[in-house]
């Protein structure tokens, strides 16, 4: 027990100084000067507007990725104490002093510049030499690309830092430790899992273990490669949802449900309002749809014009659409076929599913009706107006049947906000639908609103809910807007678990669009290989200094004809193999394999997934891709001069031409420098000599 | 002695296919099966039992081919109007008889065997086909729908076939068979004037030939194995003439051929020359063969239609000229453009059409007051334009000039021959896309500002620096503004006569939107030209109708608010599609599938994997399994591994892809998928039947799992003859989705 005091206590330190030595200089060259430019640079407008919403609380929903990158750069900021006041419009905007720029840069900087010792490390672990493994590390250090994207508040170096993380933890056969940036993040984890899952098939058949034994191995890497990883990506879901825990811009985007529980907002308002509709209740209803625009049920005294622009005639009643702002046009009102009133009774008579209900227009007092005349701009669905009788024998047709479609029984009573009901019209069993056109000018542009007929299937456009409810109680129409909320209470932010937000908030982050589909800088996959674009990031406001995003070209190059050879030569080694014909010691050809299935692997699934994406692409994209290319390279390199140079002299010169290859790296480094930090204005005729590449967009002043 | 693996009937297909194609190697079908035969040696019957078994064997394959048409072929005429797709299909087959051009996302084999079909039975061509539900009256349909309904029969003893190939079991493949001829789904599809049953039929007989040949593996280079590589080449080529989803048949194939030469390289016994022998068959048979045949449909598409129809418009002008009764068919114009010039100026883009101008102003508020610029489809006296130079106004048709042609690079003014407004951009917005530069029509008589000044840039410039009609892919550059000329393809308001809005784009990335070419040309200084010289070669043709049924196929976009089938809802039989029923006629089809065929399926899925899992765990573990279970885990794994591959190729695309998808896209998976129901469960009874040792009570379980599965797959048949006539009773309706739509086309 006291052992300890019998023998000294020693602390080992092995330092490799390699490591040292690296993580000095890529903590000198990512945060060199970090605060300048004191100026939004490119994506810190988008980036910066999601740190000020975790600032402030505010919830906000971006489709690009998982919370935890913008979480850690919202944690910069509030290390700086950054209060979130900026307004991020413009790029180039000057940084007003609360802004704590080296802080909100620090972190990508530092991830950044950790993944140069980092690069060292897997190289290493993949039992290279050393000097490949420092090769692979200074490779990274002066990649102008990596270092611009390092420098700002952007996400990118996170991610590959992360990519990296895990690769080296695999290799350390640890845990893995991979968290999901980007969804760009997913393709390096299942490149770590179909590794894992090619080791652990080579486990079970390895006969020498008992099963006992082997069943525990392959516990052991599905707690530690599947559980573990969703665990931690629910977690930070968790996080993300606490942090943001007020009404924000993207609310609308969210289902009332959703919406309800956030502070302010949907909440202040529905709060209170009781939770089963009843006959006499007054209702709005949004569409859950909500494409092109969340709205809602809307009717105003207006008519369909008598004949429209084609020639069609309409039934000239009064217009029903869908509007998406509140107003006090939206309010509809539960009616009782069978009875006059407009009141809710006491005790309240709530509707369930299957019921045949009204809906009374609130300030109009006309129903809701559809029939068989062809809506004004999908003629194959049905006409919905609200009834006004001409005496021309069309008779009302004003009934439907309500239908929950979120019911758990045959019984259910129809629920405020949690309800998602279809009204199914009783004579022509048409559904009410939000068609998604917007209607001409005579419509004021509102969305068109129709009795679907002919596709009965399942779709969110027919489905409605109950935003803002009460109950009835004035059979005066001058009165009814200005009734009181009724007493009874409710809490709905409780009725909404974490798994249910987070479900819906994951689906709408896979499914939301944007549809900003140019940008002068966006580029094709195929571009990215070459090299052949580059995204001006910010220009000085008077001088010619600027930021590009711009590759190291040498090493772009040699890194994307690594790859080629590596490829060429695994073909070879593997039909050689075939005819038993081995050319490498086992152990190195192990090695081989395990590299290029890394490395090439990584640049694989971090780059050919852009093909299939429709969305707008940009170089930085590339990056990943590009880091694992990178950490070919030296492999690449080590192996022809370990076993494709046969003689010393022939060794001696394919070092002397490595190093040569390196120093005009270097030197490209050193000429690109200038737009990679951006420090010094260079002249346009010293501009102009850099524009290696046609397609190369350089900025340069005209009058200067 | 245990029962031999197959029992009776399997064991004695073994022996009878061995006897025709030689004996069973061991480095095509494994060691294992060799181990299975050995086993079984003792037991070979007698000679006369032979014979009288391979009589009985054909007798079933005749017995199902004949169940199979009878099903396919019963109340074909019914309904006698056009359902569904017939309206699209039947009408191509009509083009063809008629020999007009027109426009398909689909490559044309498909088509043209329906217009074979029609005019070898006599169909004249002259039914419009014009919407769902039209009378066929006098015309003489049948042909057509017999020949769709014979292919769709032949699927059913293709699957037969392909499964006792793979399973070398009878059951197996009667349960297939079975599977196919109940489903309602296969039959309805099979029944009408579609593409569908003449895809299915090209890709189950490539799966064949495929499977044929590689049990011929053993006895490479005779007459049976070039005449099954050949057959799978052929059928290749068929399905991918018939729609693009044969690609996935073709990766299938060339996934096993793949691994074919991997096992032959590998083997040490060949030497390398016999290697690249076998190498060069496969080129020869699996891509030389298919292409030549792919391009020979294509050479008698474009000879066969000659005649402008209503595909022009999608198609360049150049291709456009080839058609006889188009206004570019023949006609003569000065073949390089030059200055004085009058020009129409056409985007490449399909459906956007020519660079126009008109007297009327953009409105206030929309960029600057000045004349509007658009392009407009049709041809029109506002779409011609006068090339000048920028800098002299002089006429360039005086007769005292010479003749001076534009050059790549020159820079130009294009004034609108009925205003006398030059084309003009600026730095204000465009009207719809914001971020583009407004075109409009500026100056009095030709006389305008730095403004009107464009470089006009060859885009492929193999023809030298000159621009020539129809072929020159030009763009024109803003020379102030740097930006590109084009067309956002978005349509104007009322103010600009939904004409579509032209803009100059400040993005540099060559898209088709800001290419144009020159069409019309009319110079009384240069001598007329045959267009005829112009016309574009065979394989320029080929690489354009490529691109554009790309394009057409990229442009079938679901709308947002529409319903639209996705792909999880296939499998389990969501919700079908109404072939019929639109009008109050009496007639209503509804494509389903059977669903106790489907959900087995589904299941056999689900069992498959796991098993199949199992067993592979089970086997690198080392585990040592009796020869038996051992044959029959090979069964499953190969032979049940290759159709699973299938339906994973048929079926998971299809998630990935944004057009508009239909029900009918899943039935090629489906067919895998019944094929793999057929091989899983006869395997796995037998696996049952021998863990339970005594031999008559296992042939017992096996027989009656198999039978029992034969008459579920048959339970509906009665109702399912009835298709014409009625939907589907309710109760088999998986959804009250279905069931709303049912209630909802009760006639009244």
């Amino acid at each position: 027990m006291l052992g300890f005091l019998q023998r000294p206590v020693v602390v080992t330190a092995d330092i490799n100084l390699n490591v040292v030595a690296l993580t000095a200089l890529g903590l000198l060259s990512r945060l060199w000067r970090l605060s300048y430019p004191r100026a939004v640079v490119f994506d810190e407008v988008y980036y910066g507007q999601y740190v000020s919403f975790y600032m402030k609380r505010l919830f906000f929903l971006d489709g690009s990725g998982p919370p935890l990158g913008h979480m850690l750069l919202a944690l910069g900021g509030y290390l700086g104490g950054f209060d979130g006041n900026f307004l991020w419009n413009r790029i180039g905007a000057e940084y007003s002093s609360n802004v704590p720029v080296w802080s909100l840069r620090l972190l990508p900087a530092l991830a950044g510049a950790l993944s140069v010792p980092m690069a060292y490390q897997i190289v290493w672990e993949l039992r290279f030499s050393h000097c490949a493994a420092m090769g692979a590390a200074l490779l990274v250090l002066i990649e102008n690309a990596l270092i611009t994207q390092a420098r700002l508040m952007l996400l990118e170096s996170v991610l590959i830092f992360f990519n990296l993380l895990a690769m080296l933890s695999y290799l350390k056969l640890c845990n893995s430790q991979k968290h999901s940036i980007k969804y760009m993040g997913v393709f390096t984890y299942l490149l770590v899992l179909g590794v894992a899952a090619v080791h652990a098939w080579h486990l079970i058949g390895d006969r020498t273990l008992s099963n006992v034994c082997v069943l525990c191995h392959l516990l052991a890497r599905a707690v530690a490669l599947l559980v573990i990883p969703v665990i931690m990506y629910l977690l930070f879901f968790y996080v993300h949802l606490v942090l943001l825990c007020r009404s924000g811009p993207h609310d609308q985007i969210m289902s009332s449900a959703f919406q309800a529980s956030l502070e302010g907002g949907l909440a202040r308002i529905t709060q209170g309002q009781p939770l089963e509709v009843a006959y006499g209740s007054q209702v709005t209803l949004r569409n859950v749809f909500g494409k092109p625009v969340p709205c809602w049920l809307h009717s105003h005294q207006n008519t369909y014009p008598m004949i429209y622009e084609n020639g069609r005639g309409s039934s000239h009643q009064q217009q029903v659409t869908c509007y998406p702002f509140k107003d006090v046009n939206n309010w509809w009102i539960v009616k009782d076929p069978g009875r006059h009133q407009l009141v809710v009774n006491s005790p309240p008579r709530p509707v369930r599913h299957g019921d045949i209900v009204q809906l009374v227009h609130g300030m109009t007092t006309r129903l809701l009706n559809t029939h068989d005349v062809a809506a004004p701009l999908s003629p194959h669905s049905q006409e919905v107006s609200c009834y006004i009788d001409y005496n021309i024998s069309m008779p009302a047709q004003n009934l439907w049947r309500l239908d929950i479609v979120n019911r758990e029984s045959s019984t259910e009573v129809w629920k405020t906000i949690l309800s998602e009901v279809r009204f199914v019209h009783v004579n022509t069993s048409a559904i009410l639908k939000l068609s998604g056109a917007h209607l001409p000018d005579w419509g004021f542009r509102q969305l068109e609103v129709v009795g679907e007929k002919l596709s009965p299937g399942y779709h969110e456009s027919m489905v409605w809910n109950v935003e803002e409810h009460r109950y009835g109680r004035s059979q005066e129409q001058k009165e009814r807007e200005l009734e009181l909320h009724s007493p009874t209470q409710m809490d709905l932010s409780r009725n909404l678990s974490f798994m249910a937000r987070f479900s819906e908030l994951q689906w709408r982050m896979l499914t939301v669009r944007s549809d900003d589909s140019e940008h002068k800088y966006s580029s094709t996959p195929l571009d990215w290989v070459t090299l052949d674009t580059n995204i001006a990031y910010w220009l000085h406001p008077t001088t010619s200094a600027q930021i590009h995003l711009l590759g190291n070209i040498v090493i772009w190059a040699s890194a994307s004809l690594a790859t080629v050879v590596y490829v060429l030569l695994l073909c070879w080694y593997l039909l050689r193999r075939r005819r038993s014909i081995c050319d490498l010691p086992e152990d190195s050809w192990l090695r081989w394999v395990l590299a290029g299935a890394l490395c090439a692997g990584g640049w694989a699934v971090n780059y050919l997934p852009f093909f299939l994406m429709e969305k707008t692409l940009f170089l930085y994209h590339y990056l990943p891709a590009l880091t694992f290319q990178i950490l070919l390279l030296p492999v690449v390199l080590q192996h022809i001069s370990d076993h494709l140079c046969r003689s010393q002299l022939q060794r001696s010169l394919f070092s002397a031409l490595v190093v040569a290859w390196y120093s005009c790296a270097c030197h490209v480094f050193n000429t690109l420098r200038p737009l990679t930090y951006g420090d010094k204005s260079l002249s346009p005729g010293e501009l102009r000599a850099l524009r290696w590449k046609e397609s190369w967009d350089i900025l340069i002043r005209k009058h200067q | 002695m245990p029962p031999a693996v197959g029992g009776g009937l399997a064991g004695s297909e073994l022996r009878v296919r061995r006897g025709r194609c030689g004996s069973q190697a061991a480095r095509a079908v494994g060691p294992d099966v060799a181990v299975e035969a050995a086993a079984r040696s003792h037991k070979r019957p007698a000679p006369g039992s032979r014979h009288f078994e391979a009589a009985g064997r054909w007798a079933l394959l005749a017995l199902v081919t004949l169940l199979s048409f009878a099903t396919r072929f019963h109340r074909l005429d019914e309904p006698p109007h056009i359902c569904w797709d017939e309206t699209h299909f039947g009408k191509m087959g009509s083009y063809y008889i008629n020999r007009t051009f027109f426009f398909d996302v689909h490559p044309p084999l498909g088509k043209m065997l329906i217009g074979l079909a029609g005019y070898l039975s006599g169909y004249d061509g002259t039914f419009s086909f014009q919407k769902p539900g039209d009378k066929y009256e006098h015309h003489n349909y049948m042909g057509m729908r017999g020949f769709c309904a014979s292919l769709g029969s032949l699927l059913v003893p293709f699957a037969y076939l392909t499964v006792l190939e793979l399973s070398k079991s009878l059951p197996a493949a009667l349960l297939t068979a079975a599977l196919l001829t109940f489903d309602t789904g296969c039959l309805t599809l099979s029944q009408y004037i579609l593409l569908d049953p003449i895809l299915m039929f090209f890709i189950m007989a490539a799966m064949l030939s495929m499977v044929k040949y590689n049990s011929c593996a053993d006895r490479p280079f005779s007459a049976p194995w070039w005449f099954w590589l050949s057959l799978t080449g052929i059928n290749l080529a068929g399905a991918l003439g018939v729609k693009f989803v044969g690609l996935f048949i073709i990766v299938q194939v060339g996934w096993n051929t793949i691994s074919d030469l991997w096992h032959l390289f590998g083997d040490l016994s060949l030497s390398l020359v016999t290697v690249g022998k076998h190498l060069t068959a496969r080129i020869l048979c699996l891509i030389v063969l298919p292409l030549a045949l792919y391009t020979a449909t294509y050479a008698v598409h474009f000879m066969v239609l000659n005649k402008s129809g209503p595909g022009d418009g999608f198609f360049s002008s150049a291709f456009q000229a080839r058609l006889s009764g188009n206004n570019l068919h023949n006609a003569s114009i000065p073949e390089h453009l030059a200055y004085g010039s009058v020009i129409t100026v056409k985007n490449l883009r399909m459906a956007i059409g020519y660079l126009h101008s008109h007297r009327h102003l953009y409105p206030e508020g929309v960029g600057a007051r000045q004349q509007q610029v658009t392009t407009y489809l049709h041809k029109d006296y506002n779409n011609l334009w006068i090339i000048k130079k920028h800098n002299t106004n002089s006429d360039p048709l005086d007769p005292s000039f010479p003749v001076e042609f534009v050059r790549h690079g020159d820079i130009i003014r294009l004034e609108h021959k009925e205003t006398s407004r030059n084309l003009h951009s600026h730095y204000h917005e465009a009207p719809l896309t914001r971020k583009h530069y407004q075109v409009t029509g500026y100056g009095i008589n030709g006389t305008g500002d730095s403004n009107d000044f464009w470089r006009i840039e060859v885009v492929n410039r193999k023809f030298g620096n000159r621009i020539k009609v129809l072929r020159s892919r030009i763009r024109f550059i803003h020379l102030v503004t740097g930006c590109v000329l084009g067309s956002s393809g978005k349509v104007l308001p009322k103010w600009g006569w939904e004409q579509l809005e032209v803009t100059c784009t400040p993005y540099l990335k060559e898209t088709l939107n800001s290419i144009w070419n020159v069409e019309d040309h009319i110079n009384p200084k240069l001598p007329n030209i045959s267009l005829d010289v112009l016309q574009p070669s065979f394989p320029e043709i080929l690489l354009e109708s490529h691109m554009v049924m790309i394009r057409g196929n990229n442009g079938l976009k679901p709308k947002d608010n529409e319903f639209t089938s996705k792909p999880w809802h296939w499998p389990i039989n969501y919700q079908g599609l109404r072939f019929s029923g639109i009008n109050d006629t009496d007639f209503r089809v509804y494509l389903l599938g059977n669903p106790v065929v489907w959900w087995l399926n589904l299941l056999s899925i689900a069992l498959y994997l796991l098993s199949g899992s199992i067993i592979a765990v089970a086997m690198q573990r080392g585990a040592r399994l009796p020869p038996e279970v051992e044959g029959l885990s090979q069964v499953l794994l190969r032979g049940g591994g290759q159709l699973l591959l299938g339906w994973m190729l048929h079926y998971f695309p299809f998630f990935l892809m944004g057009r508009i998808l239909y029900f009918h896209h899943y039935f090629p998976a489906m067919l895998f998928s019944s094929m793999l129901t057929g091989v899983l469960w006869d395997t796995l009874l037998r696996l049952c039947a021998w863990s339970l040792a005594s031999s008559s009570l296992a042939r017992g379980i096996h027989a009656v799992g198999i039978v029992s599965l034969l008459l579920g797959a048959a339970y509906r048949d009665p109702e399912h003859l009835e298709m014409h006539q009625l939907l589907l009773s309710t109760t088999l309706k998986p959804k009250q989705e279905a069931q709303s739509c049912f209630f909802h086309f009760l006639p009244k």
